[in-house]
């Protein structure tokens, strides 16, 4: 139909996470705080760490995200905004998609931004590096609209957060494998855009698919 | 603006749980109508509102907007009706305009919406974030969209809530202006209305649920 909807809930969305930057810089905190716990306990040897590294950046990565896809539709749901916007006048994807949209703008894109940092630290080989980035920015978006299925599945619930883990990270599995794969071929001096391009093409499917279902489960939540 | 028949409601039922949740419902709505819809509490009220506005689906019977169930017309309904619900669907880090604005629709100017929360009794109150903000000054952010819709019904769920007497008096001219408009008008209250023409409708328990 057209894309009011998109924009104006991307905007909004961006706005309110501006207006609360702190929460919202708590998942890219997490990361950077928990990924520079790796080098203390597994130790300094930097063969080691970089033999670790492109997993655990992408553990970290899903975990960071995870952590802040529970409260994507719980305000919403709250302060009545997603009753409107379920009644509004448009295909409800666009304001979905909108919403989801300018969540990986406010954590996946930040993440991927500060990757480097965290792969100095893990001492991974730079040739990794642009690879890296390249499959945390697909990959993460991946993850935001998955999750956002999990957190519109789970809105209602008080304490949602783990039953959305339950749901949400068989479905982050291939994501991760895919990305971590990105990195470790990379590192091995292979060509690293086969596993790339396989995670492109499940953000393609995350695009199409994810919306629609975030949109039923959010009828289905709304309807009692 | 004024619709022909523009809201029809026949033999509609809602079950939660396996129960009927009130008797069935019949009423019409004509252009420049204004329906009170009233009830105890827990009968069915705002479960009435959230039918008629399609966030939930009737177990049996009809809605008809102009002649068509509105299942068959839902994009041409809901761009046309305004429901304000017990949620004022505010959000409380926002400034009351930019509020207004995201709520309203595309084609609200900036000065649109600053002349429509000064007539709702919030000039000066623009760049106020919506925390710092009374719950009647709540109320009066959500019930400013009812100057910058375009839609024709419009469905508020106990406006009064929270207003103060000046407030309800500018609300009520507002509710006879859109009337006037031929728009109409559907709200669940339990306050009398200082309008002429209000007709009532009663929604009934159901009977079943009542015994229990």
């Amino acid at each position: 139909m057209n894309n009011i909807g998109f924009l104006a809930y991307l905007r909004r969305d961006l706005l309110l996470a501006y207006r609360r930057r702190g929460e919202a810089a708590s998942p890219l905190m997490f990361f950077l705080l928990v990924s520079t716990l790796i080098p203390l306990g597994v130790g300094p040897d930097s063969a080691r760490l970089a033999e670790l590294a492109p997993g655990i950046i992408w553990v970290m990565a899903l975990l960071a995200t995870l952590l802040s896809t529970e409260g994507l539709f719980a305000a919403d749901h709250q302060d009545g905004t997603l009753e409107q916007m379920l009644i509004s006048p448009q295909l409800v994807v666009m304001p979905v998609l909108g919403k989801v949209a300018a969540h990986w703008l406010v954590t996946g894109l930040p993440l991927t931004m500060v990757s480097p940092l965290i792969g100095l630290m893990l001492s991974l080989p730079e040739i990794a590096i642009v690879p890296m980035m390249i499959s945390l920015a697909v990959g993460t978006a991946c993850l935001s609209l998955v999750g956002a299925v999990g957190a519109a599945l789970t809105v209602s619930l008080r304490k949602g957060g783990l039953l959305l883990s339950i749901v949400v990270i068989p479905l982050y599995t291939p994501v991760i494998i895919f990305g971590s794969a990105t990195v470790q071929t990379a590192i091995d001096g292979i060509n690293w855009l086969p596993p790339l391009a396989v995670l492109l093409a499940m953000l393609c499917a995350a695009i199409a698919l994810c919306p629609l279902a975030i949109a039923g489960a959010l009828r289905l939540v709304n309807s009692n | 603006m004024p619709l022909a028949n523009p809201l029809m409601v026949d033999h509609l039922l809602f079950e939660r749980d396996d129960r009927n949740v009130f008797e069935p419902i019949n009423f019409t709505v004509d252009a420049g109508d204004i329906l009170q819809i009233e009830g105890a509490n827990g009968a069915g009220k705002t479960t009435l509102m959230r039918l008629l506005t399609s966030a939930l689906q009737p177990t049996s019977g009809s809605i008809l907007y102009q002649g068509e169930d509105i299942r068959r017309c839902r994009y041409e309904y809901l761009a046309n009706i305004l429901y304000i619900g017990h949620q004022s669907g505010l959000k409380m880090t926002l400034t009351a305009e930019e509020n207004l604005s995201w709520m309203s629709p595309a084609t609200c100017s900036g000065d649109d919406i600053r002349a429509a929360l000064a007539e709702v009794g919030l000039r000066s109150y623009e760049d106020v974030p919506c925390h710092n903000l009374s719950a009647g000054q709540h109320r009066r952010v959500a019930l400013a969209r009812l100057l910058t819709s375009t839609a024709t019904i419009w469905f508020l769920d106990e406006p009064f809530t929270a207003i103060d007497k000046q407030g309800v008096a500018t609300l009520e001219a507002l509710m006879r202006n859109h009337v006037d408009a031929g728009g109409c008008l559907l709200l669940s209250t339990h306050q009398d209305l200082a309008l002429d023409g209000v007709r009532k409708y009663c929604v009934e328990p159901h009977k079943q649920r009542s015994l229990r």
